[in-house]
């Protein structure tokens, strides 16, 4: 029987009381959402936090998806059924929408929230790459107020993050520019298991040309993978397959998995290479709204 | 800690460590065993119930967050001897052999019915891809999820 370790228990009843109690009890406590990550975590030790501060109770502040002239704010507590079916979210990022039908399967999608994904920072998990690929940051707050930090900073190494004992990721923050287009391709060995190897993909295009752009990996190095020399290739450049070809080649070589049970080496930075390409091509397809 | 949950309609009150986890605490408490425990990872999808309507891995919550919730079991489902559509739906269309899967598949796909009365055969598959079948397939089960929401719309409801 799979059994966590003994915890104290608290339900938070807002979100300065539940950073009240993170910044009391310091590093053994951990905040408690879906639990469909660190709930699997206790029950190998691999994680065991003396306290669990569960945060369920403050959907109305944090459980939300919103347009706020500019960007779009995801509250943390977004559950990835409601990421799923939200129409703004489709609208702007259709990215989101390609992740999250393969984000587990649905039943563990009406619990796992987007905090949640982002917090655990699994190296393998897809909605990083999403964040990383659309340029969002995390809003984490703390006794002393709240601070903004890009995706680039907000993973830190395999599970680790920004967020600091005695913080709250509590909002993730998606920019919006015309001429977005977003996707989301990933290979796995069956439904609901997690990539082999995922890319995500954003352009943004003006007259014809990339104006900018970001791309997200997962499953293929240590942390999510951002793949700043194949964005520097494309920006500026009018978009082509050929160039998203090569685009692919500079994923292959940038990216560094590992071999597991999941495949080896050379098969990962292949697939790394094909999704980019992939996730490039039809990103830009629905920029320029020619998606088939 | 003391827990006090709804399930089935009735409050279920306990003394527990704030470690376990909802399956144990329906298994145990009021002793429905018909919520399974099978792979304790939140993969196979035997431990499915409904909490305020929606399925959840009751191996993967623990029974302090479902205070304040309603959680639905397969014993709610048959009502004064009468199968819910989607019980006989199993029993007509073969849909079950070892039985270890089914209360997860009853409770995903009753919620996949009262959410939408008449799914695609995709849609199905879509709903019941969190549970895991190793020995009847998944053939039947579609099959007994169509002939359910053939019949519900019909409104039968047989005696056992």
């Amino acid at each position: 029987m799979q059994t966590p370790a003994s915890f104290d228990y608290e339900r938070a009843t807002s979100v300065e009381g539940a950073i009240a109690s993170l910044a009391r009890l310091g590093p053994e406590a951990r905040v408690i959402a879906g639990g469909h990550s660190l709930l699997p975590m206790m029950k190998l030790r691999l994680a065991q936090p003396e306290h669990l501060i569960d945060i369920n109770d403050l959907e109305a502040e944090l459980s939300y998806i919103r347009d706020e002239g500019g960007e779009i704010a995801i509250g943390a507590l977004t559950r990835h059924v409601d990421l799923l079916k939200s129409e703004l979210l489709a609208q702007h990022f259709p990215v989101f929408r390609d992740a999250e039908e393969v984000i587990a399967d649905p039943v563990v999608r009406n619990r796992g929230t987007i905090g949640g994904s982002l917090c655990q920072a699994d190296p393998a998990e897809d909605l990083s790459a999403v964040c990383t690929a659309v340029k969002a940051k995390a809003v984490i707050r703390g006794t002393d107020g709240q601070r903004v930090v890009p995706m680039d900073e907000f993973h830190v190494a395999p599970y680790m993050t920004a967020v600091n004992d005695g913080e709250l990721l509590t909002e993730i923050r998606l920019p919006l520019f015309p001429g977005a287009g977003s996707a989301h391709e990933k290979v796995e060995r069956r439904a609901g298991d997690w990539a082999i190897a995922a890319a995500s993909a954003a352009v943004w295009v003006d007259r014809s040309t990339i104006h900018d752009v970001g791309i997200g990996l997962s499953a293929v190095g240590l942390t999510t993978v951002h793949l700043k020399r194949a964005e520097e290739l494309l920006r500026g450049k009018p978009p082509s397959e050929e160039l998203f070809q090569q685009a692919g080649q500079v994923a292959s070589e940038d990216c560094s998995p590992m071999a597991d049970g999941r495949g080896p080496v050379d098969y990962k930075r292949h697939l790394a290479g094909v999704l980019t390409k992939r996730a490039l091509s039809r990103a830009t397809a629905r920029a320029l709204k020619q998606e088939a | 800690m003391e827990v006090s949950i709804n399930i089935n309609g009735q409050q279920v009150s306990r003394d527990v460590e704030p470690r376990m986890l909802l399956v144990h605490f329906i298994r145990e408490t009021p002793g429905l065993t018909g919520t399974h425990w099978g792979c304790d990872t939140s993969n196979c999808g035997a431990c499915v119930v409904l909490m305020d309507g929606k399925p959840v891995k009751s191996c993967t919550t623990l029974a302090v967050m479902c205070e304040g919730h309603e959680i639905r079991t397969v014993e709610s489902l048959e009502v004064d001897g009468r199968l819910d559509p989607i019980q006989q739906g199993f029993h007509e269309m073969h849909a079950l052999q070892c039985g270890f899967c089914t209360p997860g598949m009853l409770m995903t796909t009753r919620a996949l019915l009262d959410e939408n009365p008449n799914p695609t055969e995709e849609e199905i598959r879509t709903a019941i891809s969190g549970g895991i079948c190793r020995c009847t397939g998944y053939k039947n089960i579609v099959a007994a999820v169509k002939w359910a929401a053939e019949h519900e719309s019909a409104g039968v409801r047989q005696e056992v």
